[in-house]
């Protein structure tokens, strides 16, 4: 990461504390923030954080580690979760899940080479009665089926096109 | 860092119930405090203070409850669940070493269930515990193959794994992390974040992906790990342990070339006898130089008598420093903090850099041992110092990254080749065929086996301090430290407290000043009527408590002189020391290194002969003069806390 | 695309008035509103089922230093596979959460609140901040609450991350924390010694909104509901093989046959209740009551049709648990795993009778030695899935499990 960038994300980082407390109690929050804008959590951020809330960046690495929704690794612009537990499967998951990796052309837990789409499994999302479900970043499908998961990606892309930037991996 | 932000009494990371060595206590029990209550185990009764863990009521009347995630130093996991046992009225068994007693208990601690729950978990350990008990090196010393003993465990009930499944990471100089045979009981990352705040360590990742790690994964190399070993010394298996150089040291031995010196440190010759079955607090120094004469070492020297060198260099540069601050006037940075621990070193370089302005130039013993073998011993000898090999045994894992340090060739060779361990070095006695304590006893080789107790000392924490004190009070005061101390033991800067503050009114100064010290200090006059402040801390939490102090312009900020150890009671309870480590086991090692002390005929560092004839004849232009600059005092690299 | 209403049955929770039972409430002494609640013999609706007053009770005698604060943490972390009815209650009763918080507040004696959302949940968020805003300006939240000087309450949202072990209530707290979602050891236990080492209630989403509930209509009416040991009425999360998923309202003790019938789920061959950590009934049981003193459970009922294969279900339960356990404590961390791997070694039709005894040992081990309920409920589902279902798990060929797959 360039000076420029690390000052950038230095100061963001400083600017998400001073909301959320300079206090441990903090970390998950500025995270989670960190998380939704930049697709991940870089390493340099970690140590940001880390330095921020007087914590060793070992710590925040085992937080990040922790969580399901948090990644030190760059994570596509859109992150698809589908969910992989009981009543989604007994609704068919496993096709869905096909119909994804086809569409998508990569297998659950990597990103496309294009940073636009990360595919993975979740647990359950709480949509039992509506199976198959699946998150889209903050957006919920219900009752998916393997013929709307083309559109599903089409929509995605549409927005990408329209209005969302490049990812900014810091 | 500031404190502030920790959560709760310092101690960072751990669970609010995890955290500090004090179980917190549940409900209302203020009138209860400091009272007693009766617990009931295996039918018999034991009163213990409230709050006291069934595993503590338990050791009272001898019931002993297995465990592995718990340690004496360290705050109550609760993880391993090995220790687990019977509470009536519990629906599940609870973690003796987690569940404080605050009413009448009733326990049961080997019941049908605890068993096959102990069992079990043994089973489960050793179906990902890969590596064969042969070719560990806590073989015969392992809290888990012990207990796999104690339980019966005859198959893999649960299979095993028969393929390594983390590489091992052998980057570092002092700490190898083998993680094939970690058991994820977690007290490295207690040691390595609550006890010394280092924070390398961490658990990482969930569920069953969840491994001991660094900060995203990092080799120990690459990472703010100041080598203190503490997580060695309390690792229950074999996942850690030290970089071993004595298949090196064996080597030289037996090359018939070279010329292999070893000088041995007290706190080794302190604790080497508990790994030959010894009860801790034995010390051995006798005995061992003539095992190392046996094994063929060509001489064996004592680190003492370069300790009470560096007590020279080190107050010679406190005093000019003050010298230098109170008449010349001149900015100078002060407290001077010592630098004979190389974890407290590189976690000053790490953490504070600022501050090593602060650090005595003076190379620890070890380095100044390795410089003059190789100088004056070469040359007195005439042996090429090309073929000396210098081995240092020492209680400390440090002190293998220190040797390797690229600044540490000032003799123009490597000063010291090797760093042995006690505890390779009882294994490489074990090896020679010798029983230790069946050695007969022998003296160090000349000329440097005239030690003095100042020297012993630098073994406890405090130990440094007292040996500077002795010396620079007795210089400075111009009378005999024992008139001011009773048999000069300074008795204020001993003891086991994590930081200890002392202040020391000089009521009168000497009329001369030593000659050798005259071209540096003309006259002591300055520090008539001056108080002299000092401190000492051990452990890098306790010595973060007081850099912080220091930065916050507290009182430790106007000490003069601060004695930092990287580890728990100072050396004698370094990351090279046996196996295992706790309280009593360090405060035994230290009565013995004080007896050793006591024992000496010459206790003041300034005093010793040996020492007296090297300035005489070598380092002609007396401490801290250009000479032992050049050969004895170092300089230090800030490195900072980033990692790239 | 939001989810569309999942309700089938009509909620008591549409009668109560939003604000009727803070109102109630405010007019009680604190020892009162908790002697109210401990009347309605409510009791957790998580799963766990400790009774609610005597949890209030413990975190009331509780003493705070000056200057700190009591805490209300409202657990919304709902993962337990096959339970949604949180999510229900939040997006169409959120005022009726919120209000019970404030009540539990009162009643405790804190001063502030902690939603904790699930991750999963985060489409919830900005409607639940829009009632909370709403709320603060109608004065039910902030200082001095309608009026009552001394009484200063506020929520604020947090954000789970995606650890279904978070819903452990220890672990919750310690993710509010900062810190790896990792269950402490209890005792000391939270109403004592909880979020910042304080005095903190942690209530699920439905027992915070049956609070309000019962201040609005009275502890007798609710323990008029439900069964003895299991008073009140119940929300139930019905999913899998029936004609009607969704919520559903009914009083505790209702029998599996029963619930089954009005769910459209008749025909099953089994059900779970409790989720993944709860377990799986054979056709033999559906006589037994959803009710604390026979099977407990928070709500979730998973109907499994006549065709389904238990082992491949026993398999998902399993692989939840080997995904969710916080990787702490041995029994949980390395115990999941080898319970998959005997499902492996059954599904290939490798597993001898002896090794699956000593699966079912270790099941007792975990049950009774882990270090917090995930890992002490996780084997339950694959213990009765072995007992009721064994002649359909030995002996199997692996090309079979091809086939159903």
């Amino acid at each position: 990461m360039i000076v420029g960038q690390q000052q950038k994300m230095q100061d963001e980082i400083r600017e998400l504390i001073g909301q959320h407390g300079r206090t441990r109690a903090a970390l998950l929050p500025v995270l989670q923030e960190l998380q939704r804008r930049h697709a991940s959590i870089s390493d340099f951020a970690m140590q940001v954080v880390a330095d921020e809330l007087g914590i060793h960046p070992a710590e925040v690495y085992g937080v990040v580690t922790f969580y399901a929704f948090l990644h030190h690794v760059p994570m596509g612009r859109f992150q698809i979760r589908l969910c992989q537990t009981i009543s989604c499967d007994l609704a068919g998951k496993a096709r869905v899940a096909r119909q994804l990796e086809n569409e998508l052309g990569i297998a659950f837990g990597e990103t496309t080479p294009d940073g636009r789409f990360s595919l993975e499994w979740a647990s359950c999302l709480g949509m039992c009665d509506q199976g198959p479900a699946l998150l889209v970043n903050d957006h919920v499908y219900t009752r998916v089926t393997p013929d709307q998961v083309h559109q599903i990606i089409e929509d995605c892309r549409k927005v990408f096109g329209a209005h969302a930037a490049q990812p900014t991996h810091a | 860092m500031s404190p502030e932000l920790r959560s709760g009494d310092g101690a960072s990371r751990a669970p609010v119930s995890q955290s500090g060595t004090q179980l917190p206590v549940t409900g209302d029990v203020s009138g209860l405090i400091g009272g007693e209550i009766t617990v009931n185990i295996d039918g018999n009764d034991v009163k213990v203070p409230m709050g006291t863990t069934i595993l503590e009521a338990a050791k009272k009347i001898g019931v002993r409850i297995p465990t592995l995630c718990h340690h004496p130093d360290l705050c109550v996991a609760g993880v391993c669940r090995m220790c687990v046992v019977e509470v009536e009225g519990q629906r599940a068994l609870q973690a003796a070493c987690a569940y404080p007693v605050t009413g009448s208990l009733k326990v049961r601690t080997h019941t049908r269930k605890v068993r096959q729950a102990r069992r079990h978990i043994l089973d489960l350990l050793l179906s990902t515990h890969y590596g064969e008990c042969y070719s560990c090196k806590r073989n015969n010393n392992c809290e888990l193959q012990a207990l796999a003993k104690e339980y019966g465990v005859d198959f893999y009930r649960f299979g095993h794994v028969t393929e390594s499944q983390h590489p091992k990471d052998e980057s570092s100089y002092s700490v190898i992390r083998d993680m094939d045979k970690c058991i994820l009981c977690r007290r490295c990352v207690r040691t390595c974040i609550d006890m010394q705040e280092v924070g390398v360590l961490e658990a990482v990742g969930r569920s069953n992906k969840t491994r001991i790690s660094t900060y995203l994964d990092k080799a120990l190399a690459d990472v703010v790990c100041i080598n203190c070993g503490q997580c060695i010394n309390r690792c229950p298996t074999g996942a850690l342990h030290a970089n071993d150089t004595s298949d090196e040291v064996w080597a030289a031995i037996d090359d018939p070339k070279k010329h292999v010196v070893i000088q041995t440190a007290p706190s080794p010759r302190a604790g080497i006898g508990e790994c030959f079955g010894l009860e801790p607090g034995t010390a051995m120094t006798y005995q061992l130089n003539t095992a190392l004469k046996t094994m063929g070492f060509d001489k064996v020297f004592d680190t003492n008598f370069t300790a009470d060198l560096t007590i020279l260099e080190e107050g010679t540069e406190l005093l000019v420093r003050l010298h230098k601050a109170l008449v010349k006037k001149e900015p100078v940075a002060l407290p001077q903090f010592t630098s004979c621990s190389p974890g407290w070193v590189k976690y000053l370089e790490h953490f504070h850099p600022e501050y090593i302005p602060n650090l005595s130039s003076a190379k620890s013993p070890q380095q100044m041992f390795g410089a003059v073998i190789k100088t004056y011993y070469a040359q007195q000898n005439h042996i090429d110092p090309k073929d000396i090999v210098t081995v240092a045994l020492m209680p400390c894992s440090a002190k293998k990254f220190e040797c390797n340090r690229p600044e540490m060739a000032d003799s123009g060779f490597k000063d010291v080749d090797f760093g042995l361990t006690t505890r390779e070095m009882a294994q490489m006695v074990k090896e020679a065929g010798i029983h230790l304590p069946d050695m007969p006893k022998s003296d160090f080789d000349d000329p440097f086996g005239t030690a003095t107790g100042s020297g012993v000392i630098f073994g406890a924490t405090g130990g440094v301090m007292e040996a500077a004190l002795r010396t620079v009070i007795e210089l400075v005061c111009g009378i005999k430290v024992e008139k001011l101390f009773d048999h000069a033991n300074i008795v204020p800067v001993r003891g086991f407290e994590g930081v200890r503050y002392v202040e020391l009114p000089i009521t009168q100064v000497a009329a001369e000043v030593p000659a050798i010290l005259k071209a540096l200090i003309p006259s002591f006059d300055f520090l008539k009527g001056a108080t002299l402040k000092v401190a000492v801390a051990h452990g890098t939490a306790n010595a973060r408590r007081v850099v912080d102090d220091i930065k916050a312009g507290g009182k430790f900020s106007e000490c003069h002189f601060i004695e930092f150890m990287g580890c728990p009671g100072g050396c004698l309870g370094g990351g090279g020391q046996p196996i295992p480590t706790s309280p009593e086991i360090r405060a035994a090692r230290a009565r013995a290194i004080y007896a050793e002390d006591a024992e000496c005929v010459v206790r003041k560092s300034h005093e010793n002969p040996a020492v007296l004839k090297l300035y005489g004849e070598f380092l002609t232009d007396g401490p801290c003069g250009h000479k032992s600059h050049e050969l004895l005092h170092t300089h230090y690299t800030p490195r900072g806390k980033h990692i790239d | 695309m939001q989810p569309i209403n999942s309700k089938k049955t009509p909620l008591t929770f549409d009668s109560i008035e939003p604000g009727a039972g803070l109102a109630v409430a405010m007019k009680k002494s604190r020892a009162d509103i908790i002697g109210e609640v401990a009347a309605s013999n409510l009791r957790g609706r998580g799963g766990a089922g400790f009774p609610t007053g005597t949890k209030w009770n413990l975190a009331a005698a509780a003493r705070v230093k000056d200057g700190e604060f009591k805490y209300v943490v409202c657990n919304a972390d709902e993962g337990e596979p096959g339970t949604f009815k949180d999510r229900v209650l939040l997006l169409d009763y959120a005022d009726l959460v919120f209000e019970g918080m404030t009540i539990a507040a009162r009643a405790i004696g804190a001063a502030r609140g902690i939603l904790y959302l699930r991750g999963e949940y985060v489409y919830m968020r900005a409607h639940l901040d829009a009632v909370l805003d709403r709320r603060r300006k109608a004065g039910q939240l902030g200082r001095g609450v309608l009026g009552v000087a001394g009484f200063d309450f506020d929520i604020e949202i947090r954000m789970g991350a995606g650890a279904y072990v978070c819903g452990e209530e220890t672990a919750l707290i310690e993710s509010l924390e900062g810190h790896r979602g990792e269950p402490r050891n209890r005792p000391p236990f939270p109403v004592d010694t909880g979020f910042l080492k304080q005095p903190t209630v942690v209530n699920n989403v439905e027992t915070l909104a049956s609070v309000t509930a019962i201040m609005a209509r009275g502890a007798a009416w609710f323990k008029g509901i439900g069964s003895e040991r299991s008073a009140g009425f119940k929300l139930f999360s019905v999913s899998g093989d029936c004609d009607q998923p969704g919520v559903y309202e009914f009083p505790l003790g209702i029998t599996v046959k029963e619930l089954l019938a009005k769910v459209g789920g008749s025909n099953a061959k089994a059900v779970q209740v409790g989720g993944a950590s709860g377990i799986c009934l054979p056709v033999a049981d559906f006589g037994r009551r959803i009710a604390f003193e026979d099977v407990a459970t928070g709500g979730s009922i998973i109907v499994f049709g006549p065709g389904r294969d238990m082992l491949h279900v026993a398999k998902n339960f399993m692989e939840f648990f080997v995904e969710e356990s916080c990787g702490q404590c041995t029994p949980c961390r390395v115990g999941n795993v080898k319970l998959l791997e005997g499902i492996e070694k059954l599904e290939q039709g490798t597993c001898t009778n002896a090794y699956l005894k000593d699966l079912l040992s270790l099941c007792e081990t975990m049950q009774l030695a882990s270090k917090c309920g995930l890992g002490q409920s996780s084997p339950n589902a694959f213990v009765s899935i072995v007992n009721n279902f064994q002649d359909e798990i030995l002996g199997r060929t692996p090309v079979l499990i091809r086939g159903e797959r």
